[in-house]
């Protein structure tokens, strides 16, 4: 069980959060003009990375705030936490 | 007769205070102070048990966790009764049963000892090759086998003892209260860290404490009184927690630990009740000090696993913690030098070392001398070939060892005896430091696998580091545990330790015999009777990896976990396969360290903590007035309340009749209730929801269909316009939460800019709903102040008023096509209100009802329930509700979706009303719809989704989704049901009130 | 020919001390080309090697696996076996499965303890009981033995279960499938190797895929820690690093890969002798030959590839088995361990061909792809063999999330363990 540094409330023990999938995935402005094709890649197709994976967390049962982290996940390492709409880490 | 082998008194057993326990039905004493093990060894038991293959008679090993043989069952047949259990570990008490497990009729002579004269055609993996013929009866064989595997009996009774959890926070954790943790300890505490130290015995001090020989000096002190005086001094330090019995189980990441901590076991059952057991401790600690120690290793020989063979470490403790001889006449074999600080000590009690066979041949220290002084035949370059004696050792052959150590030469020679010591060396206790993560490196002098890097802020000291000896611990553990807390200085600055250890040893895997490996017994695996030669079987069979070879084996997946066995299986594989050890890797050493009782791990979350129920604030009236109730998700709903004598079926007939016909009221309070604030709501929940939301007028109420990314019908309810910018959204009872983070999760990561605020205020508010022709006069009489009148109150709208003093909320909205009110007052309020409400309802009947009679109702009018009557694969226009679905908004949650090419099919499932040909009939919900029956394989259009007796109606009515329904109006269709089959039609699904006038009367 | 397996082999070879027992399998070196490699060693990989050979008549062959075989997701699961599924097309999927595994030690000549000890699924509350009421009716007209119990009927098929109506998830009934069960996970590993190596697979272990080679839209071969290997197809059957081998690819799938963890407790004499599942609690066990009791719990909720998950899963999964079982509040855990599981949206696998080829992905089976074993080997065979899918898994396709056909076994509450 990890300890996750929320960027609002600090340290915390995961049993606190709950994660939410690969971030910067982008809901699409005009999902009308879309193919099948590519409404698909947004609805289901995903990196499922082996290594840094940036992905969102809530704060669940804390302050229900949604923030990014990069997380190392072949041994669930954490790199960094930022908030929602910053750009992820580039190192 | 009893033998007593107690030789000496010992200052960690009270000869005062005398224990009677039971084993095997007779009954013994022991001290205070005892383990099981060291009672039974005074009194000259040494066959405890039975092993799993072989059933061959097996004795107590070991003094400690690893013990792989004497495992007993405690209490037989009553709820404390518990399998398995290690008969080193158990402190005595009065009162205490324990008995021999895996072996009938009895330990002495058990009927399962044909296996060990069957072993030759049982093999590692013998069952993979066999019991396939005919193929119709592995279940027979398998009962048998199943019959003969397992160990001791599961309780069959619920467990009377209390667990709880507590969480730790500390700087500094040390596990293992040995002389390297007991000084890591001192150093941390005294430099201001907030430390625990944690060890799984009753005492501290760990294998040093009991060290009392001129040949191990500290300060020119005897070790253990050296020790003794340290462990005073700490007991004092404020900032030090010690807990004793306290196991480690596991080590995660980021240093979070499980221990269990014994507080009852060792107590007589009249102490025990309403008491704690066992404590989970769930231990956060920054710092991590891995002070575990180490564990002796046995040697490889045939016939090495008869009772009366220990580890000699173990022999040595029996006598200098316990004043317990193992044996009369003693014989120790050893690769090392530690068997000689045992034979020291045993002669030094009066007690026999007939000899001691060490398998090196130039070997020179101060304690060889001294043994040698004492008349102890020590024979050199020998090596033991075989043992004898079916229930207890009584003789060992011993033969020459060739210089390469791969053959036993010349001439044997017996030596008789009633108990051997062995001694192959010691493995560092290095399982807590692999379960983090860390990674091993191999050190080829003494063959030992020691931490290498580490995964997190921790580190290891002492043996689990391959220290083995004082001298190396009192120099290594205070420079390490310097350089790792930052600290300048200790209390153990050049501090003079010596330890005559000579270092050398011969390690030979597996010690050679002089007949064919083939008919030699040389167990490895001593609780799974797993041997050599299964090693080498499993290598000629093409099993390579470590993991194979464990798994074909079964070697290491005992109750001790290959404690004692996994290093010499690693060693005979690499020694076969021509690789080098350190390469070979190990195997994966998982939690927990020791096993871990299951009621621990679950602590206090049992019966009514498990997992808490959420009621509502009108939840007793509804107990008092003898509901039944349903459970949905957290809560408890009233589901229906019979009057005496009535039946399910007979209260949702009367309570849906009432309703219809004069008043019913219903506590809503489970909904799901968001308040929606900003002045962005409106445009919000034109996206969250399918139909439109800009226009709705302050005041009014409209019903909203969420959907999921991909189209699919998620939630429903009735939002309501309170302000210009404020809305209160009603969900599901069970999809409440859900929802609330769907929604949160949009506008947090998505809609960012949007001005909306969220707030979940279903706990806040209680919610009376009361419905039928007669609702009007009841509710404008507990409100009396507001205007009720269809021009200034019609349905689908709001209105804010107040009972007496107390504010509430009323909406005009129904579920069950009835004229139908909902009072929201705060939950306090919640019980008073229904009060008043069935009070002033008595003349018109009111009737309480429950989720049932709702379902009922609103099923008469065709309203969905999500979940029921939906499952993940139906989009609102399968439902039939296209009408919901805006065509002029531009995006909406799942709009997307509603357009591919499988959601644009017409032949879809499709939400349909059924009727019965037999209007009495009723259906069962889940049945499935077919067209043709005789067609094969059998098409299966839909299901049966809602179904119920309509007493408004007087008939069978029901809902169900089936493939392309919506152009099947009238069309038959079957129901074959097991027995019978069942003629439908399919219908509108709205089948009373379809002009809903019922609503607006 | 390799020399059979049975009694009478097992007593001749006890007169020369088990010296003579051959391999099961050879440790080949790579050939430089193949007709066909298979990603994955583990039970699916080599059934699917193993049919490839033996139905398709395709000899030259190779399983590349970077570890030991058997030893991901074979060798940690819970063994749970049972085909009593809601949809047609999953009901069709894994009642062949079912059937090839009623068969299945006598055809490989090794056995893998497939026990029919049934296989209940319990109802909580009262959508539990329309939804299994729903399944049960689905699988009679599939053809697939399953009943549907209410709580005494569950009690006296498994009298040690709490059916108390008081507790906080009560028994309200049940479903059983009695041909379901469980088997030997390694053997079967085990046995599909052999049968594989004695019809002349190359099974390849230590060897790990680093890249996939290709030439346009087909793919020419794999990089490996042994070397090129050249080939036109190649079956990936990685569970839970499918998604690994698909980014080499160029190819995006629509996989979340999970730990998932399981647990034994200590070897006691036959207590439960069924398989008893509780979706609503995540809970799920049953007792092994040995005597453990094997439980299996839910997985975590992020993305993860240590094959650690969280205690809190387990914790909870052990609350819920005190709940149902008070009776082993004394039972002691042995072990615990985790896996990783590549899970789809709609908690059905992928059987299937993609845009590339001569890559073909066998995936996405989440916590449940070891009862499916057999026929997935079949199947997935029959796929790699033809270029087309056989009609079982037509409807597996990676085509379904395109156009909305998902089979989805997880919003219909059966999920899919």
């Amino acid at each position: 069980m990890f300890l996750i540094n929320c960027p609002y409330c600090g340290e915390r023990e995961q049993s606190e959060f709950k994660a939410g999938g690969e971030a910067h995935i982008v809901r699409p402005k005009q999902p009308t003009e879309l193919s099948d094709d590519q409404w698909a890649e947004y609805l289901f197709m995903r990196k499922n990375i082996k290594g840094i994976q940036f992905e969102r967390w809530i704060h669940i049962h804390g302050c229900r705030k949604w923030f990014n982290v990069a997380r190392d996940t072949s041994n669930d390492v954490i790199k960094a936490v930022y908030k929602m709409g910053e750009k992820p880490p580039t190192n | 007769m009893t033998k007593n082998l107690r030789v000496k008194s010992s200052k960690f057993v009270d000869e005062t205070y005398k224990i009677y326990f039971k084993f095997n039905g007779k009954t013994y004493h022991g001290y205070k102070g005892d383990t099981l093990a060291s009672a039974l060894l005074a009194n000259d038991i040494h066959l405890v048990g039975r092993s799993f293959k072989y059933h061959r008679p097996r004795g107590i090993m070991t003094a400690g966790s690893e013990e792989p043989n004497a495992i007993v069952q405690l209490h037989k047949n009553t709820s404390r009764t518990e399998p398995n259990v290690r008969a080193t570990e158990v402190e005595i008490y009065e009162g205490l049963e324990a008995s021999s497990q895996n072996c009938w009729p009895s330990v002495n002579f058990d009927i399962g000892g044909i296996n060990n004269f069957l072993s030759p055609i049982l093999p590692a993996g013998f069952y993979y090759k066999t019991f396939m013929w005919p193929a119709s009866f592995w279940k027979k064989y398998e009962y048998f086998i199943r019959k003969s595997a397992g160990l001791g009996k599961s309780p069959t009774e619920p467990d009377p003892d209390i667990y709880e959890h507590r969480y730790i926070h500390c700087d500094v954790l040390v596990i293992g209260a040995g002389i390297s943790g007991i000084i890591a300890a001192k150093i941390a505490a005294k430099n201001g860290f907030k430390t625990v130290l944690v060890d799984e015995k009753p005492y501290l001090g760990g294998s040093t404490i009991y060290q009392n020989s001129e040949y191990f000096k500290i300060n020119n002190q005897i070790s253990s009184s050296w020790l003794d005086k340290e462990i005073n001094e700490i007991k004092k330090i404020e900032n030090l927690e010690i807990k004793t019995r306290t196991s480690v189980a596991a080590f995660h990441g980021y240093n979070f630990l499980l221990a269990r901590e014994d507080l009852l076991d060792h107590l007589p059952f009249n102490q025990r009740n309403n008491k704690i057991r066992q404590r989970l401790l769930k231990i956060r600690s920054k710092k991590v000090i891995n002070a575990t120690g180490s564990l002796e290793r046995p040697l490889i020989f045939d016939n090495n696993d008869r009772p009366g063979i220990l580890l000699s470490s173990a022999i040595n403790k029996y006598a200098n913690l316990y004043g317990v001889a193992c044996g009369k006449k003693n014989v120790l074999f050893t690769n090392n030098d530690s068997v000689y600080e045992t034979a020291i000590s045993l002669n030094s009690k009066g007690i026999n070392v007939e000899a001691i066979i060490d398998n090196r041949e130039e070997v020179d220290s101060k304690l060889i001398k001294e043994t040698e002084n004492n008349k102890i035949k020590v024979y050199k370059g020998y090596t033991v070939v075989n043992t004898s004696g079916y229930k207890r050792i009584n003789k060992v052959t011993i033969m020459q060892l060739s210089k390469d150590g791969q053959k036993a030469i010349g001439s044997k020679i017996s030596i008789n005896c009633d108990c051997l010591g062995i001694s192959g060396g010691w493995t560092p206790a290095v399982h807590l430091f692999t379960q983090s993560g860390g990674k091993l490196k191999f050190r080829e002098e003494d063959q030992v696998f020691i931490p290498n890097k580490y995964s997190s802020d921790q580190i290891s000291i002492g043996s689990c580091n391959g220290d083995f000896t004082i001298d190396e611990i009192l120099l290594s553990v205070p420079k390490n545990i310097k350089q790792f807390l930052s600290i300048k200085k200790t209390d153990f600055e050049n501090f003079q330790a010596h330890s005559s250890f000579n270092k050398s040893k011969r390690n030979i895997w597996l010690l050679p015999s002089d007949k064919n490996i083939g008919k030699t017994m040389p167990f490895v695996d001593f609780q799974n009777d797993a041997t050599a030669k299964d090693i080498k079987l499993a290598l000629r069979e093409g099993f390579r990896s470590i993991e194979h070879v464990k798994r074909y084996t079964t070697t290491g997946m005992g109750t001790d976990q290959g404690k004692l066995g996994n290093m010499h299986a690693l060693g005979i594989i690499s020694e076969t396969t021509g690789s080098k050890m350190g390469e070979l890797g190990t195997t994966t050493f998982r939690p927990p360290y020791t096993p871990l009782t299951f009621g621990t791990i679950v602590g206090r979350n049992v019966g009514e903590y498990f997992d808490t129920f959420r009621k509502t604030p009108i939840h007793d009236w509804h107990v008092r007035n003898k509901a039944e109730f349903e459970n949905v998700g957290q809560w408890k709903r009233a589901w229906y309340y019979p009057k005496s004598g009535e039946s399910m079926h007979d209260a949702v007939q009367r309570e849906s009749k009432a309703a219809r016909d004069s008043a019913g009221i219903l506590d809503a309070s489970t909904l799901g209730k968001i308040d929606i604030q900003g002045t962005d709501a409106s445009e919000f929940l034109n996206r969250v929801y399918t139909n439109a939301w800009s226009k709705l007028a302050i005041g009014k109420c409209r019903y909203g269909l969420m959907l999921n990314e991909d189209g699919m019908v998620y939630d429903d309810g009735v939002t309501t316009r309170l302000a210009e910018n404020h809305y209160i959204m009603t969900t599901t009872t069970g999809g409440a939460a859900t929802v609330l983070g769907k929604l949160e999760d949009y506008l947090q990561t998505e809609w960012p800019e949007l001005d909306v605020y969220l707030t979940s205020v279903t706990d806040h508010y209680a919610t009376v709903s009361v419905c039928g022709p007669n609702s009007k006069q009841i509710v404008s009489k507990v409100i009396p102040d507001l205007n009720f009148s269809n021009e200034s109150f019609p349905h689908m709208s709001f209105k804010n008023a107040k009972i007496g003093k107390i504010k509430c909320r009323v909406m005009r909205i129904s579920f069950t096509g009835e004229h139908s009110y909902e009072i929201n007052v705060q939950a306090s309020y919640g019980k008073s209100v229904w009060e008043r409400c069935m009070e002033i309802g008595k003349e018109f009947n009111i009737t309480p009802y429950g989720t049932e009679t709702m379902h009922l109702l609103r099923a008469e009018k065709g309203f969905i329930i999500v979940g029921q009557d939906t499952d993940a694969t139906m989009t609102p226009i399968d439902l039939q509700m296209d009408w919901i679905v805006s065509k002029k908004k531009y995006d909406f949650i799942g709009k997307r979706s509603l357009y591919r090419s499988d959601t644009i099919r017409e032949d879809r499932k499709q939400l349909v009303g059924l009727l019965t040909e037999d209007p009495d009939e009723v259906l069962e919900e889940g049945a499935q719809i077919v067209a043709d029956i005789n067609k094969s394989p059998v098409e299966m259009l839909g299901h049966v989704t809602s179904s119920y007796y309509s007493p408004n109606l007087k008939k069978s009515i029901a809902l169900g989704v089936v493939r392309g329904g919506k152009k099947m109006l009238g069309q038959k269709l079957i129901i074959p049901m097991e027995n019978k089959k069942i003629n439908i039609t399919v219908a509108d699904p709205v089948f009373l009130d379809k002009e809903n006038k019922r609503l607006n009367a | 020919m390799k020399k059979k397996y049975s009694i009478f082999s097992l007593i001749k070879n006890a007169f020369s001390y088990h010296e003579n027992w051959e391999k099961a399998w050879k440790d080949p070196e790579p050939k430089k080309e193949y007709d066909a490699v298979i990603v994955g060693g583990g039970g699916h990989g080599l059934a699917t090697a193993y049919y490839l050979a033996k139905k398709h008549n395709v000899k030259n062959i190779a399983v590349v696996e970077k570890g030991w075989i058997g030893g991901g997701n074979t060798g940690r699961n819970t063994t749970i076996i049972r085909s009593n599924y809601l949809w047609d097309a999953s009901a069709g999927l894994y009642d062949h499965a079912l059937k090839i595994w009623e068969g299945l030690s006598q055809e490989l000549n090794y056995n893998v303890m497939f026990s029919q000890r049934g296989v209940m699924n319990l109802a909580h509350n009262l959508q539990d009981v329309r939804d299994l009421k729903r399944r049960t009716h689905a699988n009679r007209l599939n053809g697939i033995d399953a009943v549907y119990l209410n709580t005494e009927e569950v009690k006296k098929f498994c009298p040690i279960i709490n059916t108390s109506p008081n507790i906080r998830y009560p028994v309200l009934g049940g479903t059983l499938q009695k041909r379901a069960g469980t088997a030997r996970h390694d053997a079967v590993a085990w046995g599909y190797a052999r049968g594989a190596d004695e019809m002349g697979v190359d099974i390849i272990q230590n060897c790990e895929v680093r890249g996939i080679k290709r030439n346009g839209d087909s793919v020419e071969g794999i990089e490996t820690t042994k070397g090129f290997i050249k080939t036109k197809k190649i079956g990936v059957v990685a569970a839970g690093h499918s998604s690994v081998i698909a980014n080499m690819a160029g190819l995006k799938l629509p996989l979340e890969s999970k730990p998932l963890q399981a647990l034994v407790s200590e070897p006691v004499k036959p207590v439960i002798d069924t398989v008893v599942m509780s979706n609503a609690v995540h809970a799920y066990i049953s007792q092994s030959d040995k005597g453990e009791l094997v439980i299996g719990a839910g997985t975590d909720d992020y993305i993860s590839y240590s094959q650690k998950g969280s205690h809190d899963i387990v914790e909870g999964t052990l609350n819920a088995i005190l709940e149902l079982y008070p009776i082993f509040s004394r039972m002691r855990m042995l072990r615990q361990w985790g896996g990783i599981v590549d899970i789809c949206p709609d908690a059905s696998p992928i059987i299937s061909k993609t845009t590339i080829k001569g890559l073909y992905f066998n995936c996405g089976w989440g916590t449940g792809g070891f009862k499916a074993t057999p026929g997935s080997g079949d199947l997935f065979a029959h796929t790699i063999a033809n270029d087309e899918p056989h009609k079982l898994n037509a409807a597996f396709s990676l085509n379904r999330f395109v156009s909305g056909d998902l089979v989805d076994e997880h919003g219909a509450a059966a999920v899919a363990h």
